[in-house]
């Protein structure tokens, strides 16, 4: 029975479709799941359903009967409910205030605070969840506030369940525990669609497969009869260029050299313990780990951004460095690829041509005077835009209006123009579809191959292993060892957790 | 013999202390509202001034102090719904149009006071009754805090009971946790169909309301009449008072106490006839406010997150 169906959903932002003639729908009992790269619209489609977000044209039928929603007050009414991937908590309420609020119709205007943490441990106790229903939601970890979101949505009586994502922030053993509440939810007749673009979820956890692409419905298949090389020449659509060969080039000298650094984090807690390691020019270091075990702080002391703390040193070509104005790094040829390009490398307000030069207005070539030489600022934009097919082509509008990989090239144009000796890129391609993330590896690959030194902080293995002459692997601010791209996942990933790796070599695996 | 006078003065001391505290602290308990709800009025210097007249006016025209202070109410709330549309309709910074609205309200209040109460046609007395002290039976003769707290008038009574009120809705009632959502994650709050402007609308209504009450406290229940800029920047300290309090009720009423001592101290010390200028002296309880504030907006973890970001569907 088809609980729900969407047809011809139509949605645009400004100029971008995000969903063009979308046709969907959910079986009663099934996991669904909605199978995309980032931007290809699976999300816009759910908000809709849900009623964050007004389509078009198009319609929604639910149970049998066509329904206008216009606010998630219609879609819960009608049984919809979604755990989006930012939490909808508040942190400083409690377990329970989170999932009354809002519910000023049942509880009345008098919260009966132990009365409701009794219904609150019910629902806790029938779905096998351990949390304390009086606990505030900032105390608990990501994986029980996900819980938290999940019963907001069952206590308001919902069957259909939209869940956003919902393994990006957990651990594998949480991953594990969530599926298979989802399933035993399925079987009490709930139903559930799993926004994902993992592809290993989908092949063990769902039941159909609806693949998006670019804001179109590529096809829906059940999981049954397809594997992954079908789903994944569905989801991209034309097969991936190879990327750059790894060039057999013999080391330079070390650009790099950083001995016993520590850092501190926002909390004025340890982050980086202790640390030293190099990079010569013509090789790439991938640093792997789990995110949050220092990778941020490294990458910020490293270019200046965050201090290091006294008594460690960090060396560019025999130049004491530590501490040194960021000014001073990139007139040595220090390009610095940062994981937060909205904060720290564009300014998004900016034009496009601006941010281009960001960090080189004081230069000769680029200044006329005090003034900026906006006819030289303006072809050197124009240049780069065509030689890194930067798209929407105008150099005019500010950053904000490009999509995350147009904006990363932007970043990448700039940096790489520096002709950089060392390059630091922490999780270049975060966020960024298949052809962006290609373009990003090439970049980096290229550079290596001139001599360059690159220095790879990634939370992705995949892209560690692609890249990387030798892999460190990060732990609490350690490194639990430097090894070859030729050591297994299972054994990187034992390292990721922390156990110390006993055939470490000073050198890895460089031989 | 001595140690009664000493008594008496000290008694005497709280006393005022609670009676300067009354205006500041209804406005902050208004404000912390507000804030909570993630809305910055500096413009409530304004409303309480707005209030402070219309208190006055009213009661003199209509002779009628109750008369007054339900229509100072209710120009507070005016004063606000402006200063809403502005900033959380129009989406316009709440600090400029905090400001402008303070600049405002100074403006009209001088006007319409010199053009209606001075001069050869005046449409009513320029003195005006006050609401007097009502002692409350029992709870009055209960030794030292009676005589500070139960014999005063009704406007600080008033005051009392809604730092008790507010701090159930704000912490025990449905009401409260809506509040507090909108203020902290205005998204999350949409998504489970509460209307982020409509509970910002109505909280920074709630902060006129109690603005206009402050500000016409000054005029029907303390001084007989009205002066140019009497509020004298008591809007601004409420706003110090609602930061140091960390937006809880409890929180106010103890800043707002010690600043009703800081402001009592200040009288003492010029009743004394020291060889100070007096000016300096009114000082006090402005340097009061800014080292308080400099030490409790130090750590603003408590804060609500989304205060002062003007809300935008999607």
């Amino acid at each position: 029975m088809k609980i729900i169906e969407m047809q011809n959903i139509c949605k645009a932002f400004g100029d971008t479709k995000a969903n063009k003639d979308v046709c969907f729908d959910l079986q009663k009992g099934e996991i669904h799941a909605l199978l995309g790269e980032n931007g290809a619209g699976k999300t816009t489609l759910m908000n809709i359903l849900y009623g964050l977000y007004c389509s078009d044209a198009g319609q929604i039928s639910i149970k049998g009967s066509h329904r206008s929603i216009r606010s998630p007050r219609d879609s819960i009414a009608l049984g919809i409910g979604m755990v989006h991937q930012h939490f909808m908590l508040i942190p400083q309420l409690t377990v329970t205030q989170n999932i009354f609020l809002g519910l000023q119709k049942e509880t009345g205007f008098h919260l009966d605070l132990p009365k409701l943490e009794k219904t609150v441990a019910e629902y806790i106790r029938r779905f096998g969840f351990h949390i304390n229903p009086k606990s505030p939601v900032w105390k608990l970890p990501v994986g029980l506030q996900q819980k938290v979101e999940i019963l907001k949505a069952l206590i308001r009586n919902v069957d259909i369940l939209i869940l956003d994502e919902p393994t990006a922030v957990l651990t594998p053993h949480e991953s594990e525990e969530l599926f298979s509440s989802l399933k035993e939810m399925t079987k009490e007749g709930y139903s559930i669609i799993l926004i994902t673009h993992k592809m290993y979820e989908v092949m063990e956890h769902s039941d159909r497969v609806t693949v998006m692409r670019q804001g179109e419905v590529v096809g829906t298949v059940q999981t049954k009869e397809t594997d992954k090389e079908q789903l994944a020449a569905m989801m991209i659509g034309k097969k991936l260029e190879k990327p750059d060969a790894r060039q057999n080039i013999s080391l330079q000298d070390t650009i790099l050299s950083v001995e016993h650094l520590s850092v501190k984090n926002n909390n004025k807690l340890p982050a980086i313990r202790d640390l030293s390691f190099h990079v010569s020019g013509g090789e790439i270091l991938g640093i792997a780990g789990v995110d949050g075990n220092g990778q941020v702080e490294l990458g910020e002391a490293l270019t200046s951004l965050r201090k290091a703390e006294s008594g460690s040193v960090i060396r560019i070509k025999d130049q004491d460095l530590t501490n040194a104005d960021p000014g001073t790094l990139i007139d040595i040829k220090v390009s610095n690829i940062t994981e937060d390009r909205q904060r720290k490398g564009l300014v998004m307000d900016f034009t496009a041509a601006d941010n281009l030069i960001l960090g080189s207005q004081r230069k000769k070539r680029f200044s006329k005077g005090v003034f900026i030489n906006r006819p030289l600022v303006n072809s050197h934009a124009q240049e780069l835009m065509e030689s890194y097919d930067i798209r929407p082509r105008k150099i005019g509008i500010p950053a904000k209006s490009f999509s995350g990989g147009n904006q990363q090239k932007i970043i990448l144009a700039r940096e790489m123009t520096r002709e950089p000796e060392l390059i630091i890129a922490l999780q270049p391609t975060r966020g960024l579809d298949i052809g962006a993330t290609n373009f990003v590896w090439n970049q980096l690959m290229l550079k290596r191959n001139e001599g360059k030194a690159v220095l790879l902080i990634s939370t992705d293995l995949d892209e560690i292993y692609r890249l990387s002459d030798r892999i460190a692997v990060i732990y609490e601010g350690r490194f639990t060892g430097i090894v070859s791209p030729d050591t297994s996942a299972e054994e990187i990933g034992l390292m990721m957790s922390g156990v110390e790796n006993a055939s470490t070599s000073e050198q890895g695996g460089t031989a | 013999m001595f140690s009664l006078t000493g008594t008496v003065m000290i008694v005497d001391f709280f006393q005022g202390s609670v009676r300067y505290m009354t205006p500041i602290m209804l406005t902050a308990l208004g404000l912390l509202i507000a804030e909570r709800s993630g809305v910055i009025n500096i413009g409530i210097e304004g409303t309480m001034l707005v209030g402070a007249f219309t208190g006055f006016a009213v009661a003199s025209v209509t002779g009628s102090l109750w008369i007054g202070m339900l229509l100072a109410i209710l120009a507070g709330v005016l004063v606000n719904l402006i200063f809403a549309y502005a900033v959380i309709s129009l989406r316009a910074p709440q600090v400029v149009v905090g400001t402008a609205i303070n600049i405002l309200c100074l403006g009209i209040t001088g006007f319409l006071f010199r053009g209606l109460f001075t001069g050869a046609k005046v449409i009513g007395p320029v003195s005006i009754p006050t609401f007097q002290k009502f002692p409350i039976p029992l709870l009055s003769s209960i030794p030292f805090l009676g005589e500070i707290f139960f014999n005063q008038n009704i406007i600080v009574y008033m005051s009392l009971v809604a730092v008790l009120v507010i701090h159930y809705v704000l912490f025990r009632s449905a009401v409260g946790i809506k509040i507090i959502a909108v203020g902290e994650h205005p998204r999350a709050a949409e998504s489970l169909g509460i209307s982020v402007l409509k509970v910002r609308y109505l909280s920074v209504m709630f902060s006129g309301a109690m603005a206009g009450l402050g500000g016409a406290f000054l005029t029907i229940a303390h001084a007989n009449t009205f002066v140019e800029n009497m509020t004298s920047g008591r809007g601004f300290i409420a706003l110090a008072v609602s930061i140091m309090g960390r937006r809880t009720p409890i929180g106010v009423f103890l800043g707002g106490l010690l600043f009703g001592g800081a402001n009592a101290l200040q009288l003492r010390i010029q009743s004394l006839g020291l060889e100070i200028a007096y000016d300096l002296i009114l000082m006090i309880p402005y340097i009061f406010t800014i080292i308080a504030v400099t030490i409790f907006s130090r750590n603003q973890i408590d804060a609500p997150s989304s205060l002062g970001v003007p809300y935008e569907k999607s």
